[in-house]
């Protein structure tokens, strides 16, 4: 019967998220993974680094134009402060190029640019976008298909505003039970990084699914995909749902559509990775690579000589909040030198008139511009030979923030400022009130 | 297109491909130490026109555009691997160097001759007689390795686009 072959033929091409966003942008009713399709880009992320000044020269020796100037935004945050010459060139060319481009979404000293580009309204979910940064894919928690590129290809996206894919597969990473008190969404990426490793998620998309990422904030979901490139993954994902929508309304976002945006039952997937939220115990990474995660306790007593609260990863409203309620009252070692970079401008605002900022300043933290800061390298604070870092940034690849001889521990906003006031790594959850 | 195997293993990464000691040199330099802490001759013995053969996640580790330019500098004509890292293989495709998916390409010994036909998805190796099936580039990828990578690719098109407007 006609009926049933249709249906059953609907059932054997359910999609997953990934595919039905990829196929949206490639104009096509389904993609199959492994497919090399065109996409058409909904938007374009660029920073001061990666960005104009890298696009520029070559876009000016093809004498081409942006294929659309609304669909590219620019964010000026990993030179910031522009502390020499060399910074303030960089600064001055994005600057200078977006006017003549015409691109109008440029913030400028407003924050690091994954948590700007969400913050202004610009994502949405079942968006296809690209980002000139390797954690681009943070956008994914928004239920939107986001991943880093290069400057050559960034080229290409200027110009003709496509970009070719291999459509990916899905590897679901599903997290059950109850997250307890001092245990954030750091902690469930380090141990996913942990038991994945560097390339487990193969360049392909993961998806982040079960009852404990729908328990979680945006923030604590931006995290998650931030990181999604420390396991290998082109992109992660998190479908979109009435946190999303809430969140987004707020930032000014009209015309969100949740229930389109969600795999299909029955959607084939590469691998189906089971982690249980309610056994997990803070995580530490220790240098030099995420996957290096273990339980705090591992690490415990390793004196440290900085704390930093910073990076897109780890120091956004909600990961300022997770320090203030351990720094509160308390105040760091006196051989420990507490920083913190704020992620925006708008997370620092919201936190200085909570009460948030000035919990971490008593505590004898000192107060970043909101830009990439030490998790860059780049700037007047980087690591010195042989210090020895705890940090809530992404990674702590060697001599990422400084000196080679440097070492950084990873853990989530709790850890890094729980071990500023003992003076060595410590179990966070002994200091929550 | 026909020429000389060289056959390397798993998870060749970028550090091996270009050594992060010669980033700062120049390409030119750069490629000279491709691949030499795992076959010191390659890059003084490799000729225009060769392959390389890898097995499983070709091109491992960072985004470094040099390391498929290093390749493609020593004139290697193609690469083929039972599986690339995501970002290696678009640097090498934005690059103008083919990288052809083979399921069988641990079939292919050192020095094998091979004649391989990246569109179709076919290599005869002339040495065994074999011929291995492979995954064809796809049409837009091959049209993008046949101007000799993006940054040619995009000069074309305008041109074109170009003379349609004047
Ligand atoms: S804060 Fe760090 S990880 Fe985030 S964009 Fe800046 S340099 Fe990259």
């Amino acid at each position: 019967m006609p009926m049933n072959e249709a249906g059953s033929k609907a059932y054997a091409t359910a999609q997953t998220l990934a595919q039905k966003i990829v196929a949206r942008a490639a104009g096509k009713p389904a993609v199959t993974p492994g497919e090399i399709v065109i996409c058409k880009l909904d938007l374009a992320l660029m920073h001061d680094s990666g960005g104009p000044r890298r696009v520029k020269p070559l876009l000016e020796h093809l004498g081409a134009r942006v294929w659309n100037p609304d669909r590219v935004v620019v964010v000026t945050d990993h030179y910031l402060p522009a502390h020499d010459d060399e910074s303030r060139r960089i600064i001055e060319i994005a600057r200078d190029w977006v006017r003549d481009a015409g691109v109008r979404n440029f913030y400028d000293g407003m924050g690091i640019c994954h948590v700007v580009l969400p913050e202004k309204g610009h994502l949405r979910p079942g968006m296809f976008a690209v980002g000139g940064d390797s954690h681009s894919p943070t956008g994914g928690a928004f239920g939107a298909y986001m991943f880093g590129i290069g400057a050559t290809e960034m080229l290409g996206v200027l110009v003709t505003g496509e970009i070719w894919l291999r459509v990916p597969q899905t590897i679901l990473l599903e997290w059950t039970g109850r997250l307890a008190d001092g245990i954030a969404a750091k902690d469930m990426m380090l141990a996913m990084c942990g038991k994945l490793g560097l390339d487990g998620g193969q360049y392909q998309a993961v998806q982040y699914s079960g009852e404990t990422i729908t328990a979680l904030s945006m923030q604590e979901r931006m995290t998650l995909c931030n990181m999604a490139p420390e396991v290998g993954a082109q992109t992660g994902l998190i479908a979109p749902d009435e946190v999303t929508r809430a969140w987004l309304e707020e930032a000014g976002v009209t015309k969100i559509d949740t229930s389109r945006w969600q795999g299909d039952p029955g959607a084939a997937v590469a691998a189906h990775h089971c982690f249980d939220a309610a056994a997990l115990a803070p995580q530490v990474a220790a240098p030099h690579s995420p996957a290096n995660a273990a339980p705090v306790a591992e690490h415990a007593g390793t004196r440290i000589d900085i704390a930093y609260i910073g990076a897109c990863t780890g120091a956004k409203l909600e990961d300022m909040r997770m320090a203030a309620r351990v720094l509160k009252g308390r105040r760091a070692a006196s051989q420990v030198r507490l920083i913190l970079a704020p992620a925006s401008r708008r997370d620092q605002e919201i936190a200085r008139a909570e009460g948030t900022l000035d919990a971490i300043i008593d505590a004898g933290a000192s107060l970043l511009p909101t830009a990439c800061g030490i998790c860059a390298g780049y700037g007047a604070n980087r690591l010195e030979e042989n210090e020895v870092a705890i940090t809530s940034t992404a990674r702590n690849f060697k001599g990422r923030m400084g000196a080679a001889s440097s070492r950084v521990y990873l853990g989530s906003a709790y850890t890094v400022a729980a071990s500023a006031v003992a003076g060595h790594i410590c179990d966070p959850r002994e200091m929550l009130p | 297109m026909s020429g000389t195997s060289w056959v390397f293993g798993d998870n060749v990464d970028t550090d091996v491909l270009a050594p992060g000691k010669y980033m700062k040199s120049g390409i030119e330099e750069l490629a000279r130490h491709c691949l030499e802490s795992v076959l010191p001759n390659f890059a003084a013995d490799v000729r225009p026109g060769d392959f390389v053969v890898g097995g499983r996640n070709f091109g491992a580790g960072s985004s470094r555009e040099q390391a498929p330019e290093a390749l493609r500098h020593l004139g290697v004509a193609a690469l083929v691997a039972v599986s690339y890292a995501g970002l290696f293989y678009r640097n090498a495709i934005n690059l103008g160097l083919p990288a052809i998916v083979c399921a069988n390409a641990g079939r292919i010994r050192a020095g094998d001759r091979l004649n391989v036909d990246p569109e179709a998805g076919r290599i005869e190796n002339l040495s065994t007689g074999e011929s291995l099936d492979c995954e064809p580039i796809p049409p837009h990828l091959a049209q993008l390795l046949r101007d000799g990578g993006l940054m040619p690719h995009l000069e074309k098109r305008l041109a074109r686009e170009r003379g349609i407007r004047s």
